[in-house]
């Protein structure tokens, strides 16, 4: 996608004023990094980032769950979540590929809201529409402003600023408040492996919201440099990057987020691949040194290869290069020595497991 | 008293007498944002102008260094090693990476001075 045609978030001119350097992100011209990508990663893992992302996608369905097809649309029950809880998984195609990983939110009875990447929203919406029949399916991305805090502070910060019941939220559930005067959503959800929040408002509000939190001495704006450091040093995947419409949640190790007990488009290849030998199985790994291993970089067993890296950063919590990749199901053990190669660069690592970085505030 | 050269690729070289410190220039620093690995040569090599000095690796890239003269290395700033943040605090000063035996000071000629350097910087 050209430059041109770039959506920009209600925020575009806030990091701006912050000198923010940007980048185009999924179609939407999005801050990579404020002060730095370390510095701002620190300040996630220490006090309470805060990073703007309106450029996910967000859908409501309202209707009959189990008459529109809802209920077989993900690799998750649907009308198994109770209201006020939200279930991470996929929607996948009919050769089990994941066409995007998704967060639904049980708003009400007859109610759910469906936040997906930004890149794939619009091929999403597409998907799930043409499965379902009734109900009332809306894509309101444009309407809706997402901004996530996140890091160990980020609990008293919104306390602070909205109140006693924001303490009250545990993990993967929500509370539909009013935020700034607006009917506004705050889940305890993320994307960083810290205690946080994810607040879901109308998009006119979201300048104001960004300035107030930003007067906190304890809140400094994080880009998406931080975040995909922050991401995979607890192992999170990166759709696009780790996984897409060629990879099952098989291949990927991320059957946890699928239940074979239920119907949904791909189980049949999914049942498939079960009894059979992956050609391919996404695998963690430390480097030996500081180097970064880095997307497309290929892995090697000696002189043979085996796979490639499909994401790595260097880890400022373990002062190593850590990455995900591919490589054949043989060399998945915990342990397995792997040779990463590029160009003149060759770094030594081991296949370890997730997540990398274990001292995250996420469930505290 | 040294002076200081530039070349293209944004590498730094100061020269006093017969000695040759170089490093990456604050702009190039800058650019890389957070550096996280430097890769120095061993003690002892020939390099020569233009040829494969150093690595170095930033949170975004990875990249090259090349000698900014030809000559034989006989001190590398190890600490970058261990502490590679030196090169985004200080590149042209503390962050210093290799020193050099120069081989021939007329190489120099080739290079940029300090406010040829910064005009170049703004033709960029």
């Amino acid at each position: 996608m050209s430059e041109h045609n770039l959506q920009v978030t209600p925020l575009n001119e806030q990091h701006r004023a912050l000198g923010a350097l940007m980048a185009p992100f999924g179609g939407w011209d999005m801050p990579i990094q404020y002060e730095g990508i370390i510095a701002e990663h620190r300040w996630c893992r220490q006090q309470a980032a805060l990073f703007d992302i309106c450029h996910m996608g967000e859908f409501l369905f309202k209707g009959d769950l189990v008459a529109a097809g809802l209920e077989n649309l993900f690799t998750f029950s649907v009308t198994a979540i109770p209201v006020g809880r939200s279930k991470y998984g996929f929607l996948l195609n009919e050769q089990g590929g994941i066409i995007d990983d998704l967060i639904v939110f049980r708003m009400a009875d007859d109610q759910v809201m469906i936040v997906v990447n930004a890149a794939t929203a619009p091929n999403d919406f597409n998907v799930i529409q043409s499965r379902l029949s009734g109900g009332t399916f809306t894509d309101i991305t444009a309407q809706t402003a997402k901004l996530d805090l996140q890091g160990p502070k980020s609990r008293e910060v919104l306390v602070d600023l909205l109140g006693g019941w924001v303490a009250e939220i545990p993990y993967f559930r929500f509370v539909q408040q009013t935020v700034l005067g607006a009917p506004a959503m705050v889940s305890r959800t993320g994307y960083t492996g810290e205690l946080g929040y994810e607040i879901f408002l109308p998009a006119e509000k979201v300048v104001e919201l960004w300035n107030t939190l930003l007067v906190d001495p304890r809140v400094k704006p994080a880009g998406l440099g931080a975040r995909d450091v922050l991401r995979l040093e607890v192992g999170y995947s990166l759709y696009g990057s780790d996984i897409d419409a060629t990879t099952t949640p098989l291949e990927a190790d991320l059957g946890m987020f699928v239940h074979m007990d239920k119907q949904f488009v791909g189980k049949q290849a999914l049942l498939q691949q079960q009894g059979q030998q992956l050609k391919k199985v996404r695998v963690a790994f430390k480097v030996s040194s500081r180097r970064t291993p880095r997307h497309g970089f290929a892995i090697f067993d000696n002189e043979q290869q085996i796979g490639e890296v499909t994401s790595g950063v260097f880890s400022p919590m373990l002062g190593c290069g850590i990455g995900l990749g591919y490589v054949e199901p043989a060399y998945a053990a915990p342990g397995t020595a792997l040779t990463i190669r590029q160009d003149r660069s060759v770094m030594e690592a081991a296949v370890c497991s997730t997540p990398f970085y274990t001292e995250g505030s996420v469930r505290r | 008293m040294s002076t200081i050269y530039f070349t293209k690729e944004h590498e730094w070289v100061k020269v006093n007498a017969s000695t040759a410190v170089c490093g990456i220039s604050d702009h190039a620093a800058h650019e890389l944002g957070d550096v996280t690995f430097v890769e120095l040569p061993a003690v002892g090599k020939q390099v020569k102008q233009n040829e494969v000095l150093a690595a170095i690796e930033s949170v975004k890239a990875a990249s090259d260094i090349y000698a900014p003269v030809s000559g034989k290395v006989v001190k590398v700033n190890s600490e970058l090693e261990d502490a590679p943040e030196k090169v985004n605090e200080s590149a042209e000063d503390a962050a210093w990476m290799v020193e050099l035996e120069l081989a021939d000071a007329a190489e120099l000629s080739a290079l940029m001075t300090k406010d040829q350097y910064d005009e170049y910087l703004k033709s960029l």
